[in-house]
């Protein structure tokens, strides 16, 4: 009788085993497809494009013969692309920082509790359903030096030049360029930051809903006032999202085109110039492969600086 | 589990399905619906298409190119053609995809571009195009177009394309109120510009538009200002690199340009060329250096007449010369129906082609025996200019050198146009020759 019951078992436990071998293939099977159109189609081609930056395929003509770092250095020597690395600088430190704050604060607001909370998280959000293409043609009419704000502006006498403005904010000479904060990028940011915010919003609304209500209390009981609640327990609470929203946001500034493109262009002496769009000048209108590979190199290395670490401290949290 | 897999399958299906849509989105670009209407026959008569490729979509120009194949498809029922146009100004959108498409060995059946460096230094150098010269010998076009013209598509003593129609590139137009109101005369030479804008610029006016939010407007005063102080001959010396850009009378036109950039309107920036031509049409700004394309849109988009809404003289200095810029069309390789491509070649050659297409474009025929009568007043004057004057080919639109030198000569105008150091200026156009001509 005993016996019986442990040959059963083993039975069921060999059927078990032969099902998750089986399943174990199946899994492959259904894996490989998208495997290999990912490894042809996005690594291969970053290992392509990396093997063309390395080339003086310059013209229309293909030319594969070796140029060594040869596109690099004439990248980091032209004024162009000091101008592109300093406005992504910039850029993206502005476009992060206000995307957080205001996100944020918004998502604070927010979750008090209100009346009409569906509507303002629609209102919020709405934005983010639009194409950087169509917000870069709205703002570039809105931060247009003679139309948009600055018809209301000048009731006050101001009238700022926007993304014209050729001014470097604290300017000094490095390299090629004049190292500052150009007075044209703000503009972007404005543009950008209207249309993120939504996102971070909410992100940041999910994490406040999910800090139990008891901590807070707890925190109340020891005698925190609201602000000190915030400050000490739900914004450290936060800090996973907070990761989460810079490494997303990075991850489009560094790489931002279409918004440029359709807003400001390169702008005047590349006060609005991004790599994105010196990438695709080179490569599409100039015919200079070679160099515009070499930017698109650039541009994810410095993307993956942001990524790895993140990736790899994930990697570990899980494992 | 089985849940899993299915998505996996959904999932793995899609991918490829995305593949595949951006293979065949590619391939057929605009036209899948004409493929769709020729219906089974596509497959095995495909050479039955003629695929035509532009950046032909603003108005006036779409109309011209429309009125074109609706005569050919007249006169060749048993041809369909493809209009493959792509948006963008200037073309730089359609160059970027005609780029990728000639790169992949997916040519259009013939496509427009610029006469000169534009096609010879890219497609011709390339190795991407057919010699048309039978085709020139048995449509008998050898002399129907100017010798010059026929030496901007020609490379090597082959002739690689056929031009369909003229712009000139070094007008002023001009607000004739703005000027009658102040008592003024457009100017012809150099040293009257800088008179009448100063007197433009006392009486509130402001003297000169310029939209250079892409840089090639600010190129193209430049250009003009060379060729001004240079004259034809060394003006194109210049570009082949045989008269440097040390010599004086560059660096006269380069202090011009500077002293010129100061009469511009601030919000030059922020502006595109429809957008600076505006000022002039709405009395803004006095004058305009534009390509006669404004006169296009001066006409169809703004409803002005020519001579009562806006006035046109040669750009200062440069009445002798006539700077050109011809959209031409050539044959690719590995184009599947030659034969049929030249059915359509030769439709755009023709006398009468050209007649349907120049008056709606508002260009001027490319040949010189068009019918006179069917143009308006500008056209008329322009292509007796056009026949009398020099022709010189124009940088800012690929005709004097390559599309490397000219996206590099327009990133050097850029940085001067704000800093205005005309040595720099100088010095990296020259160096950007020197590195396109090694």
């Amino acid at each position: 009788m005993a016996d019986e019951v442990i040959d059963k078992a083993a039975a069921k436990d060999r059927v078990k085993r032969k099902k998750a071998v089986k399943d174990r293939w199946w899994a492959v099977a259904f894996i490989a497809p998208s495997f290999l159109l990912v490894a042809v189609f996005v690594y291969g081609f970053i290992g392509w494009t990396g093997y063309v930056s390395l080339s003086n395929w310059n013209s229309l003509t293909p030319d594969f013969s070796f140029a060594g770092l040869a596109n690099y250095i004439y990248l980091f020597q032209d004024f162009r692309f000091q101008a592109d690395l300093r406005n992504t600088l910039f850029f993206t430190l502005l476009f992060i920082g206000f995307v957080i704050v205001s996100g944020l604060g918004l998502a604070v607001l927010i979750d008090q509790k209100l009346k009409a909370e569906t509507l303002f998280r629609n209102i919020f959000l709405f934005p983010m359903a639009l194409s950087f293409v169509v917000t870069g043609v709205v703002w570039q009419w809105l931060l247009n030096p003679s139309t948009g704000y600055n018809t209301f502006l000048a009731f006050f006498g101001i009238q700022p030049l926007w993304y014209t403005d050729t001014t470097i904010l604290g300017g000094f000479q490095w390299g090629s360029i004049e190292f500052g904060l150009p007075v044209a990028i703000i503009a972007l940011v404005i543009a950008a930051v209207w249309q993120m915010t939504g996102f971070s919003l909410a992100m940041y609304l999910a994490g406040l809903r999910g800090i139990p209500e008891e901590l807070r209390e707890a925190a109340r009981v020891d005698g925190a006032s609201e602000w000190k609640v915030y400050m000490k327990v739900v914004i450290p609470l936060l800090l996973p999202i907070t990761v989460s929203v810079v490494i997303i946001m990075a991850h489009i500034s560094l790489k931002i085109f279409d918004l440029v493109y359709a807003m400001t262009g390169s702008g005047a002496n590349f006060v609005t110039d991004v790599p994105g769009v010196y990438m695709f000048e080179t490569t599409f209108r100039a015919n200079y492969y070679a160099n515009g590979a070499a930017i698109a190199m650039v541009m994810l290395i410095l993307v993956a600086v942001f990524i790895v670490p993140y990736l790899l401290a994930n990697r570990r949290r899980e494992g | 589990m089985l849940k899993k897999s299915v998505g996996l399958v959904g999932s793995s299906l899609l991918l490829f399905g995305l593949a595949a849509c951006g293979g065949g989105g590619s391939d057929s670009g605009s036209g899948s619906e004409n493929e769709g209407s020729s219906g089974g026959s596509g497959e095995g008569g495909s050479d039955a298409e003629v695929e035509i490729f532009s950046w032909w979509t603003g108005a006036g120009e779409e109309d011209g190119l429309m009125a074109l194949i609706d005569m050919f498809e007249e006169e060749h029922p048993d041809i369909s053609v493809e209009n493959a146009a792509v948006a963008g100004g200037a073309g730089t959108n359609a160059k970027a995809v005609l780029a990728t498409r000639m790169q992949g060995d997916d040519p259009p059946s013939t496509f427009q571009v610029h006469g000169g460096a534009e096609l010879n230094d890219s497609w011709v150098a390339a190795d991407k195009m057919e010699p048309l010269n039978d085709f020139y010998e048995e449509e008998e076009l050898n002399d129907k177009f100017p010798e010059e013209l026929v030496d901007m598509v020609s490379s090597d003593g082959d002739i690689y394309s056929v031009p369909v129609n003229i712009h000139r590139g070094n007008v002023m137009f001009y607000n004739m109120e703005v000027f009658e109101e102040n008592d003024i005369e457009p100017p012809s030479d150099i040293d009257e510009f800088f008179e009448v804008a100063e007197e433009l610029e006392a009486a509130g006016v402001t003297p000169l538009a310029m939209g250079d939010k892409e840089s090639w407007p600010a190129t193209q005063i430049y250009e003009n200002l060379l060729l001004a102080n240079l004259g034809p001959e060394d003006y194109e010396a210049l570009w082949e690199g045989e008269v440097g850009f040390d010599d004086e009378r560059v660096a006269t036109a380069t202090e011009q340009f500077g002293q010129m950039l100061e009469y511009v309107n601030e919000d030059h920036a922020s502006r595109n060329w429809q957008d600076s031509a505006q000022m002039v049409a709405d009395g803004e700004a006095a004058m305009i250096n534009m390509g006669d394309w404004a006169k296009g849109y001066f006409v169809n988009d703004l409803g002005l007449e020519v001579n009562e809404g806006f006035g046109y003289t040669p750009f200062p200095g440069t009445s002798e010369e006539f700077m050109v810029i011809t959209d031409t069309f050539g044959l690719p390789k590995g184009v599947e129906n030659p034969e049929q491509v030249k059915e359509f070649l030769s439709v755009l050659g023709s006398k009468e082609g050209q007649d349907t297409f120049n008056p709606l474009k508002g260009s001027i025929p490319a040949r010189v025996d068009a019918d006179e009568s069917k143009y308006d007043e500008y056209g008329q004057d322009t292509m007796e200019d056009f026949q009398e004057t020099s022709l010189t080919p124009s940088l800012a639109h690929g005709s004097a050198a390559s599309e490397g030198f000219v996206t590099k000569a327009n990133q050097a105008v850029n940085i001067f146009v704000t800093q205005g150091d005309e040595e720099k200026l100088m010095e990296s156009m020259q160096t950007a020759l020197d590195e396109e001509q090694q």
